[in-house]
């Protein structure tokens, strides 16, 4: 019999056989049973979850990613309109500024111009009276010089003659 | 959720951290015990016998300590000698027979005959025998042919032998590990792993991630039972093995009875899954010219005998690859003793550390390589083939 | 003495697969390097290989233990 003349090393023994298999057997049907089965399914069940969450995770920063920039561009745009706000406010600024100005300048203008009117009058009245003093003061001064150069009558009945001459030679 | 990475990569850390954790137990005391027994037997024979008995002599004992036993032995000889008496189970011609091995260790050469529950049984080399009617001119009931196996009957031996009793260990130990971890499974449901469920959580992953999915496609759940149990059971077991006391040190995996179980196994689980492609394949190999199919069935028979190559493979695989590794060990430290110079140890002992600790890679690779071949066979029997394909 | 021959035609076995062996494990380092991407598939792929082409020297382990 060959298998009997077999080294004991690669002949199989059938105690240890028959023993393993029933062992094998008993392990495979309770791991089976108690263990591998709920051990796989949490662990596909926490795969499922981390999934999920991940997932959720996604959508989350998705939303979060539309949501900034719908803060943005409402921030754009609130700053856009303060900008204009602000432009249009300096715009007035500058133009009530303006406008004050030249309305200011203008008064100015007039008032200086009115001053002018009525120093020229004023000038004219007091040059006007300052001649009617002068005329009066010349009349006096003249009326006086004649009443002391016809004191003497001599000189007055020259004088009349000397017009009478040239009345003559008229 | 597709990890990217190699599993060697993956597992590195751990396995060098327990390759670590095991070299100094694995080393020391594998060598102690080892050095001890060889020197036993050395001391025995250089008294009396040439060289050439002595080199037998260590092989000798290599090969007691990677056979299986009635006891579990842990050191000395005769009367010093340490070790677990186990109980013997023998299925004879009138019944059950028990007695406990240590009953009938005496004497081993089958030279006196004992009798239990009126069963007449010799004990020869560890095992027992029907003897024969009349004791041979060598003194024993046992007659034994040229390569010295005896050819007397024997009954059949159920006994609970040392790799029975590993067996026992080990599956023990799976069932407290696993049903522990299913517990905290469901203890803390959509919670991160702690504790023992974290550390063995990669692995079971890396069954369903890297075996199963890949060999076995979309119908890969109905087979992780199987081949989850497949792979702690060869890798605890390898494991086992290599610790050299009390609880491992049994080469189970290296013992061809239990590979040939998970082989045979593997073949009736490929067989009977297998689909109508998969026997078309074998019968009718499609692709191939139809002179190698008739009148001479040449493609089919090769196939036919591929059904079952595949599986011996599977059991000659695992077990010279772990029986190698003891082999390796054992020589490694026997160098001592056979040089006869202790200074031998300084070249023995760093080398049968780093065999030891290649060996708890090899553990896991063996069991890795016995699943995932499983899983290829199996995937084989199930695949859906379309008319076009074919290889 | 039929045990060494054995021996020595296990040892040739072992040759013949050290060589597969190591081309197996030279051409996947080649398709890893030049794919790093796929380098777990070729992994895979490359012990499924090694392991076929290991059992032929088992073959020849055993059948050197069967001759002694």
């Amino acid at each position: 019999m060959t298998i009997l003349s077999l080294n004991p090393l690669v002949s199989p023994d059938p105690g240890l056989f028959i023993w393993s298999a029933v062992s094998f057997a008993i392990l495979f049907i309770v791991l089976r049973a108690f263990a591998w089965k709920p051990i796989v399914a949490a662990l596909s069940e926490r795969e499922q979850s981390i999934e999920d969450a991940l997932q959720k995770a996604a959508a989350a920063k998705e939303e979060m990613a539309r949501l900034t920039g719908e803060n943005e561009e409402l921030l754009k745009q609130a700053r856009a309109e303060r900008d204009l706000i602000l432009r249009e406010a300096k715009k007035m600024k500058d133009q009530i500024v303006g406008e004050a100005k030249e309305t200011a300048q203008r008064e100015g203008a007039r008032m200086i111009e009115k001053a002018r009117i009525e120093i020229d009058n004023q000038t004219a009245i007091a040059m006007a009276g300052v001649k009617e003093q002068v005329a009066t003061l010349s009349l006096e001064i003249a009326e006086k010089i004649l009443r002391k150069q016809f004191e003497d009558q001599k000189k007055q009945e020259e004088l009349v003659e000397d017009l009478l001459k040239k009345v003559k030679l008229n | 959720m597709n990890n990217k990475r190699p599993f060697i990569e993956k597992f590195f850390t751990p396995i060098v951290l327990f390759t670590l954790f095991l070299m100094f137990a694995a080393g020391n005391i594998q060598a102690q015990d080892t050095v001890k027994a060889v020197k036993d037997v050395t001391a025995d024979s250089l008294k009396t016998e040439t060289k050439a008995e002595k080199d037998e002599d260590i092989s000798a004992v290599i090969l007691h300590h990677i056979a299986d036993s009635h006891e579990w032995h842990f050191w000395g000889e005769g009367k010093d000698k340490v070790a677990i008496p186990l109980p013997v189970i023998l299925y004879t011609k009138s019944g059950f027979v028990t007695f406990l091995s240590s009953k009938h260790e005496e004497d081993e050469k089958g030279a006196e005959i004992f009798t239990e529950k009126g069963e007449s049984l010799v004990n020869y080399e560890g095992k027992y025998y029907y003897p024969a009617a009349a004791k041979y001119e060598n003194g024993t009931y046992v007659k034994v042919d040229e390569n010295q196996v005896p050819v007397n009957e024997k009954p059949l031996d159920l006994s609970i032998t040392k790799n029975v009793l590993a067996l026992f260990i080990s599956v023990a130990l799976l069932m407290i590990i696993f049903l522990g971890i299913a517990r905290s499974y469901k203890k803390n449901v959509g919670k991160a792993p702690k504790g023992m469920q974290s550390a063995l959580e990669p692995f079971i992953l890396f069954v369903r991630d890297d075996i199963a999915i890949p060999q076995l496609g979309h119908k890969y759940a109905k087979f992780m039972p199987y081949l989850l149990t497949v792979f702690f059971f060869i890798w605890i077991n390898n494991l086992l093995g290599l610790v050299p006391i009390f609880p491992g040190g049994a080469n189970l995996t290296g013992n061809i009875a239990l590979t040939a179980m998970l082989a045979l196994t593997t073949f009736i689980i490929t067989t009977v899954n297998g689909n109508k492609s998969y026997w078309g394949h074998i019968f009718n190999t499609p692709g191939v010219p139809w002179w190698l199919k008739f009148p001479v069935p040449l493609m089919p028979v090769v196939e036919f005998i591929g059904i079952f190559t595949k599986p011996i493979a599977l059991m000659i695989r695992l077990f010279a690859n772990i029986t190698a590794g003891h082999i390796l060990v054992l020589s490694l430290i026997a160098l001592i003793v056979i040089l006869k110079s202790v200074y031998a140890s300084a070249f023995a002992i760093p080398f049968a550390l780093f065999i030891s600790a290649i060996e708890l890679l090899v553990g896991f690779l063996q069991a890795f390589i016995f699943t995932i071949l499983s899983a290829l066979f199996i995937g084989m029997a199930i695949e859906e083939h379309h008319a076009d394909e074919h290889h | 003495m039929t045990g060494s021959i054995a021996g020595i035609g296990a040892g040739l076995a072992a040759i013949g697969a050290g060589i597969g062996i190591g081309s197996i494990g030279g051409k996947a380092m080649e398709g890893m390097a030049r794919q790093p991407e796929a380098a777990n598939k070729i992994q895979t792929a490359m012990l499924i290989a090694a392991a076929f082409v290991e059992a032929v020297a088992l073959f020849a382990v055993v059948v050197a233990f069967l001759t002694k």
